[in-house]
C-alpha cells in the first residue's frame, strides 16, 4: 500500500496508495457486522461504519459514500488523517484476537472512487433564511458549515489566509494529504451553498460588530499560535516553529524555490523537537528536502502522541529518533544555528494517563550538530480574534470555554475544534464542530 | 472592478513606487500603523507592507524595489490585478485624543508610513511635527502630503541636496533639546535608522515608538517568523506590533533575523532575471 521509502523520500507525492478494489471488498467482507457496533461510538462524528462497510462488501460503492457523507463531508481527508487506531479501529472487536478492519482505508477507498467519477451533491433542507458566520475554513469550520448548509441555513466562512482548508492546506504535507483532494472536498462543501471568503481576517477586515450581526457565529479558528520552548538561541536564523516551516513548504511551495519566491532553510542537518503528528510532518518534509533529520523527544517512543503510521513512516524514511532527550539550548555561530545542546531524560513509571513521567539526568548534557532547528512542541489558540472578544470566557490553557452544545459565554457565539479543545486531531475538531452545528440549528428553529 | 485591482501605479523616484489598490475590506477598516499582506501571484511571497493612506475602498502602499517581490510589484501597471491583499493587520498606532505634541519621523521609504499616522494624530487634536529624510532629493517621498498635514515639517537629506543637510535625527535632537513639551515620538524607517534615531529621545525619557518590519509569512500570528525581542520578551510583530517601544527593542536580534534570507534573495532575483517572461499577471 505504501510506496517504497527510498523512492517516496525524493518527492512530495502521496505515500500511501490505498487499497485496490479487490483488497477493499475482501477487507469489507472480514467485518462481522456486530449487532452492537463499537466502531460507531469510536468515531467522533458517528459515521454508520458497519453500514458503509456492508455496502463495500456488496460492491455498492456509491451507497457507501452516501452513508459516510450523512455524517462527514470530508471522507477522503478523514480516511487519510484520522488516528483510526485510537478511534474506530481501536475498538473494533476483530482487533482483540486479530487485526481490526482497516476502516480508514475503506473510507478513503470509496471517497477516492467517488471523486474520480465526480461526486453528486447531497441535498439540502429547504432554506431557513438564517445567516450564519463561520470563522476559519479548517476542519472545524468546514464541518460546521457543511452541517448547517445541509440543514438549510445560509453560511459564510471567513478565512484569513489566501486558500481555504486551514491546517489541511498549510500544516499537513501533500505526501500525506494531497492538496487537490483537499480542494475537491472543499468544493463539495461549497456546492452545498457555503460561501468562503478568503483574505478576510475577522476582527480586522471583518469587524466584531459585523460578525455579531449574523444569526449565529461559529469560531473554528484552530490552534494556530506556535509555542516556543523558551530556551537560549531560539531567535537565531535557522530556528523555525513547525507552523512556519510547514506553511512555507505546504502553502507557499518553498520546496520549489526559486521557482516559487518563498524560501525555506533546510541545510544538511535538521533537528526537529516534538513527538506529535506535526513533528513527524516537519521531519518528513525536511527529509524530502535532502536533510539528515534527528527527531528529539523528551519522553519515550510509546508516549509519542503521533499516529502510529506517522511514526512508522518517519522511521522508514530515515528520520533518526532520539527519545528521552530534551533540548536545553540552541547553539549558534556567525548568526546561524550550529547545533543543539540537549540533556538525557530519565523516564519514570507511567502515570494515570499512561504516559511516563520524566526528569533530566544530571551531567548528561551533550550537543548535536544542526543547521536548522524546527520546534513542534504544540500550539495555542490564535490571539487575534480572541482579543477582539474580551468577554469570551477562556479555559486555563487559553482555549475558548464551551459547554456540551458548543456555546461560549457570548450569546449566539459557538466554538469548536482546536480553539475550544486545545490542539487535537482533524476528526475531533470536526466532531465538536458538528455538535455545535446541530445545537445552532436547534436554537435557530425554536 | 475586481478585488485587488491596481487603481493607480506610479514611480515616485527611480527606486520607490506608489500603488493604489482596490481592497474594500482593508480600506474600510485600516487605521494608522497597520499593514497589509500582499501576495502578487500564485508563485509569489506574502509580504507585509504598511498601509500608507486610504481613500474610499482603496489603499495606498509604497515600496522600494530591492527584492524579488518589490521588483515584481514595480513592473505592474494600473489595471493589473494582485492575487491577494489581506488586512488591515497589526495593532493601530497608540494615538491619544487631545492636545499632545507628537513628532513623526520618517526615513527613506519609511516616509511612506508617515502621512496616515500624521493625519490620524492631527484628527485626534494633536500638534503634529513631521521630520522626513532621504539620502538625496530624488529619493524623498510624500513631502507634499506631509506638508499639508503637519503643523511643522522638517526635511533632511543626507547629502544636503534639499532641506537640512544630515540625518532626520538632527532636527529631532534640536526639538528635544529646545525644551518644548514633546509627548510622543514615532520613528519609521530602516532598522539601523530607527535604532540610531531612537537613541536621541532616550535621555529625554520621551515615549518613542518604532514600526518593526521583520520577515513575515501569514501576518496573523500563526507562524512566529516575525518574532522579535522587546523588553526581554518574545513578541510577534504581526499581532503584538508592528509598533513597539523603541527603547525596549533588541535591535541586533531584529536585524540579524531580517538578514536571514539574504543569500536566498540573491538567488531568487537571479532566477527571476532569467525567467521574467514567464510571469504574466494581466487580468484574464
Amino acid at each position: 500500500m505504501d510506496r517504497d521509502a527510498d523512492l517516496r523520500v525524493t518527492d512530495f507525492k502521496e505515500v500511501d496508495l490505498g487499497l485496490s478494489r479487490e483488497e477493499a471488498v475482501a477487507e469489507a467482507k472480514r467485518c462481522i457486522q456486530c449487532k452492537k457496533p463499537k466502531c460507531i461510538s469510536g468515531c467522533p462524528v458517528g459515521i454508520d461504519i458497519p453500514a458503509f462497510i456492508r455496502a463495500i462488501a456488496d460492491e455498492k460503492f456509491q451507497d457507501a459514500v452516501d452513508i459516510i457523507k450523512k455524517d462527514n463531508m470530508l471522507p477522503a481527508v478523514c480516511g487519510r488523517v484520522c488516528p483510526q487506531e485510537t478511534q474506530c479501529q481501536g475498538v473494533c472487536v476483530l482487533g482483540i484476537k486479530d487485526t481490526p478492519i482497516a476502516i480508514g482505508q475503506l473510507e478513503r477507498f470509496v471517497a477516492d472512487i467517488e471523486r474520480k467519477k465526480g461526486a453528486k451533491c447531497p441535498k439540502c433542507a429547504p432554506a431557513t433564511g438564517k445567516k450564519i458566520a463561520v470563522v476559519g475554513s479548517g476542519p472545524a469550520g468546514l464541518a460546521c458549515a457543511a452541517e448547517l448548509a445541509r440543514r438549510g441555513h445560509s453560511v459564510t466562512i471567513f478565512e484569513s489566509l489566501h486558500e481555504a482548508g486551514g491546517v489541511l492546506m498549510y500544516g499537513i504535507p501533500a505526501f500525506r494529504m494531497p492538496k487537490d483532494i483537499v480542494q475537491y472536498e472543499i468544493n463539495q462543501v461549497k456546492k452545498l451553498g457555503v460561501e468562503i471568503k478568503t483574505n478576510h481576517i475577522v476582527g480586522r477586515s471583518v469587524s466584531v460588530q459585523e460578525l455579531l450581526s449574523y444569526s449565529a457565529v461559529f469560531l473554528g479558528t484552530g490552534a494556530g499560535l506556535p509555542y516556543f520552548m523558551g530556551i537560549q538561541g531560539e531567535n537565531l536564523p535557522g530556528v523555525y516553529s513547525a507552523n512556519e516551516f510547514l506553511t512555507r513548504v505546504n502553502l507557499m511551495g518553498a520546496n520549489k524555490f526559486p521557482e516559487n519566491d518563498t524560501p525555506v532553510k533546510v541545510g544538511k542537518k535538521v533537528v526537529v523537537v516534538g513527538g506529535g503528528n506535526v513533528a513527524m510532518d516537519a521531519a518528513r518534509v525536511a527529509r524530502r528536502m535532502g536533510a539528515e533529520v534527528t527527531l528529539m523527544y523528551r519522553r519515550g517512543e510509546a508516549d509519542m502522541p503521533a499516529r502510529l503510521d506517522e511514526v512508522r513512516h518517519a522511521k522508514e524514511e530515515g528520520v533518526f529518533f532520539m527519545t528521552a532527550t530534551n533540548p536545553i539550548a540552541i547553539l549558534g555561530e556567525n548568526n546561524a544555528v550550529s547545533g543543539v545542546k540537549a540533556v538525557k531524560m530519565e523516564l519514570g513509571t507511567p502515570g494515570d494517563d499512561g504516559r511516563c513521567s520524566f526528569y533530566p539526568v544530571e551531567g548528561s548534557e551533550f550537543a548535536v550538530e544542526a543547521d536548522v532547528v524546527i520546534e513542534a512542541i504544540g500550539q495555542g489558540p490564535n490571539p487575534l480574534l480572541l482579543r477582539m472578544l474580551p468577554e469570551l470566557t477562556r479555559n486555563r490553557n487559553g482555549s475558548v470555554a464551551v459547554n456540551c452544545l458548543g456555546e461560549t459565554s457570548i450569546e449566539k457565539v459557538y466554538a469548536g475544534g482546536d480553539v475550544a479543545t486545545g490542539a487535537a486531531t482533524v476528526i475531533l475538531a470536526m466532531g465538536t464542530a458538528k455538535e455545535a452545528a446541530v445545537a445552532i440549528d436547534k436554537k435557530l428553529r425554536t | 472592478m475586481g478585488n485587488y485591482t491596481i487603481v493607480q501605479a506610479r514611480a515616485l523616484s527611480e527606486a520607490v513606487f506608489e500603488m493604489w489598490i482596490h481592497a474594500p475590506q482593508v480600506a474600510r477598516h485600516a487605521k494608522a500603523g497597520q499593514f497589509c499582506i500582499i501576495h502578487a501571484d500564485g508563485a509569489g511571497e506574502r509580504v507585509p507592507l504598511t498601509i500608507s493612506a486610504t481613500k474610499g475602498d482603496d489603499i495606498r502602499i509604497a515600496f522600494m524595489a530591492v527584492g524579488t517581490t518589490t521588483k515584481l510589484l514595480a513592473t505592474l501597471k494600473t489595471g493589473d490585478e494582485l492575487r491577494d491583499v489581506a488586512g488591515p493587520l497589526g495593532m493601530p498606532s497608540d494615538i491619544a485624543e487631545g492636545s499632545e505634541t507628537v513628532i513623526i519621523v520618517g526615513g527613506g521609504v519609511g516616509v511612506a508610513c508617515t502621512p496616515i499616522l500624521a493625519q490620524a494624530a492631527k484628527d485626534a487634536g494633536n500638534y503634529v511635527i513631521g521630520i522626513i529624510g532621504a539620502r538625496n532629493r530624488d529619493l524623498l517621498i510624500f513631502e507634499d502630503d506631509m506638508r499639508a498635514i503637519c503643523d511643522e515639517l522638517y526635511v533632511t537629506t543626507d547629502d544636503g541636496s534639499y532641506g537640512i543637510k544630515g540625518f532626520a535625527s538632527g532636527p529631532l535632537k534640536d526639538l528635544c533639546e529646545s525644551g518644548r513639551k514633546i509627548d510622543k515620538v514615532w520613528i519609521i524607517g530602516p532598522g539601523m535608522m530607527m535604532k540610531v534615531t531612537s537613541e536621541v529621545t532616550r535621555p529625554f525619557g520621551i515615549k518613542t515608538y518604532v514600526s518593526l518590519n521583520p520577515v513575515m509569512v501569514d501576518g496573523t500570528g500563526m507562524c512566529g517568523s516575525c518574532r522579535v525581542t522587546v523588553g526581554g520578551e518574545m513578541k510577534f510583530a504581526c499581532v503584538d506590533g508592528p509598533e513597539f517601544d523603541a527603547h525596549e527593542v533588541d535591535w541586533n536580534d531584529l536585524m540579524t533575523r531580517q538578514r536571514m534570507y539574504l543569500s536566498e534573495e540573491k538567488q531568487s532575483m537571479e532566477y527571476r532575471e532569467e525567467h521574467h517572461e514567464c510571469r504574466c499577471r494581466k487580468v484574464e
